[in-house]
């Protein structure tokens, strides 16, 4: 295999790679039997510690509930601050300078500031002036501060798909006839809707984890929160992570499979202008902002 | 800890249509001054401090991970691989509570630390690196990605040795185009600091927390805790977005 780092090994370059191989199991060996020896010697190996997890009740009690919330949250989340990202992606591409001015700022503020901080603030917020009953507020809470976080984020992912067609396409928009709110809609808006599924997909993998903050912080009933009631129930702390890190790597693995295969499924279609924004594409424009899908 | 009795100035500022007096503005602002372990400013240093060194740290780490994954070794391309894959899908709130309540508790990894404080420090430091550096492997594998094939090409092809070719031409090229996602990654750890309140490291997050539970003014507080956030990444975004812009290269 060639790279623009190495070339085609020959022979000598063959040994040495073989002779890295070699050492490089040696040393990863080490390290799993160190990691096994330090987990057998604390007792974290005991079969009746992670017996739980075969039974259903860990499951329908504590894990599959948390997940549904988490999932809630999310879905939430994303379905709430898509729309607002859209209006202020399209805000900031304004030709107005007071609708391009203040959008800008408010997406440039949210991007700026932690989104635990505003799911804190968030929650303190309903506590004192509105009415929401307290089983409800950390919901409430966590979905705010993801909105808000997101939509700005959102937004930047809207005006790059825009930026992103072909200036062909509102030149011939404006060719015959149509207004500049016509040539958003019908034009440009579909056409760049398309290219940044992907990406926006994508970004659903940062609100799932993002979720946890919630658990921890504003006792959230999440996946990472009713962990806790679990393993203070089975006392098998480093299982239940061991299992809820799985069950966050499965889903998250699941929504980028998802966003990849759009992706190369919207490549190969003939329908689009054949531009199609992934989540890589999103972080290179997001330059001077926060960074993107992390 | 703050004083017990600064809820006397917390009930006073609702009043409105009262011209705001000096003393009015002192009777605002003057929770600000009731914290002093840690203030304001002890909060947002500590933030400071976790970002500068998880963000070196994880500069090492992940440098490592990319020369893994583009090396070429298949073992070596493979655990590299994994890692990215695998860290980066698992929340960070995961990972740095697991630090504590896991790796401490559970296992006695105490960090050499026998203060609670300075553990919880260190441990925060560990689990952000271990995070952030599966994006800085990213980041850096993608400004690689970015020189053409070609340039190597033409440097073999004038007869430049391995290391002439990846130092004189191939690196250097590498590196300007690193700069810009990388700062996006610093600007994402920053933010990211605020997880390390859940194994309570006194940071700005934590003492937000604190602050907005027993004082009344949540809209200042939460303003002021904005400002420094914004403060902290927005300098960064710009600098090194303009840095980036500058050293590019233009292809």
């Amino acid at each position: 295999m060639s790279s623009v780092l190495y070339d085609t090994p020959g022979p000598r370059a063959k040994r040495r790679n073989v002779l890295l191989s070699v050492v490089f199991f040696v040393l990863f060996a080490l390290l799993l039997w160190w990691i096994w020896q330090t987990m057998d010697d604390k007792g974290q190996l005991r079969w009746a510690l992670w017996e739980p997890f075969t039974e259903s009740q860990a499951w329908t009690t504590y894990l599959l509930p948390g997940l549904g919330n988490t999932l809630k949250a999310a879905a939430l989340a994303m379905v709430i601050a898509l729309p607002l990202g859209a209006l202020f992606g399209i805000s900031r591409l304004s030709d107005h300078r007071w609708v391009r001015g203040p959008a800008g700022a408010v997406v440039e503020l949210f991007r700026a500031i932690p989104v635990l901080l505003l799911m804190l603030f968030a929650n303190e917020f309903y506590d004192r002036y509105t009415n929401v009953s307290s089983e409800q507020r950390p919901l409430y809470a966590v979905v705010t501060g993801l909105v808000l976080y997101n939509a700005s984020v959102l937004a930047e992912i809207v005006r790059a798909g825009i930026l992103s067609l072909p200036k062909g396409q509102s030149e011939a928009a404006m060719a015959i006839g149509l207004r500049k709110g016509q040539t958003m809609t019908n034009v440009l808006l579909p056409q760049a809707v398309t290219a940044m599924l992907p990406a926006i997909v994508s970004q659903l993998v940062v609100i799932v984890k993002d979720t946890a903050l919630g658990g921890v912080m504003i006792g959230f009933t999440e996946l990472l929160n009713t962990r806790g009631t679990l393993a203070a129930n089975y006392a098998n702390v480093v299982q239940s992570f061991v299992v809820v890190a799985i069950i966050f790597i499965v889903l998250n693995f699941l929504i980028t499979s998802f966003a990849s295969w759009l992706e190369g499924r919207l490549r190969r279609g003939k329908k689009s202008t054949g531009v199609v924004l992934g989540p890589a594409t999103v972080e290179g424009t997001a330059a001077t902002g926060a960074g993107g899908t992390i | 800890m703050p004083s017990p009795n600064r809820d006397q100035g917390g009930g006073t500022p609702r009043c409105p249509r009262t011209p705001p007096t000096p003393e009015a503005r002192e009777i605002v602002f003057d929770f600000l001054s009731d914290y002093d372990d840690p203030s304001i400013w002890g909060a947002f240093w500590m933030t400071v401090k976790l970002t500068a060194l998880s963000g070196v740290g994880s500069l090492v780490w992940g440098t490592l991970l990319a020369a893994m994954r583009v090396s070429p070794v298949p073992l070596m391309r493979g655990f590299g691989t994994a890692y990215v894959n695998i860290v980066r899908n698992i929340p960070l709130t995961v990972i740095i509570v697991f630090t504590s309540l896991g790796l401490a508790d559970i296992f006695g990894m105490t960090m050499g630390a026998s203060d609670f404080d300075v553990r919880g420090f260190r441990l925060a430091i560990l689990g952000l690196v271990a995070y952030t550096a599966a994006f800085v492997c990213e980041a850096i594998r993608s400004g690689i990605n970015t020189v053409p094939l070609g340039q190597a090409e033409a440097a073999r092809a004038i007869g430049l040795s391995f290391s002439q070719t990846l130092g004189l031409v191939v690196l250097p090229q590498a590196f300007r185009s690193v700069i810009g996602p990388l700062a996006n990654v610093l600007i994402a750890l920053t933010k990211n600091t605020t997880v390390a309140a859940a194994i309570g490291v006194a940071e700005a997050a934590l003492l937000m927390k604190e602050m907005i539970e027993n004082e009344a003014q949540t809209l200042l507080i939460g303003a002021v805790f904005a400002f420094g956030f914004v403060v902290l990444t927005l300098p960064t975004g710009l600098v090194l977005g303009w840095l980036s812009k500058r050293l590019a290269v233009k292809r």
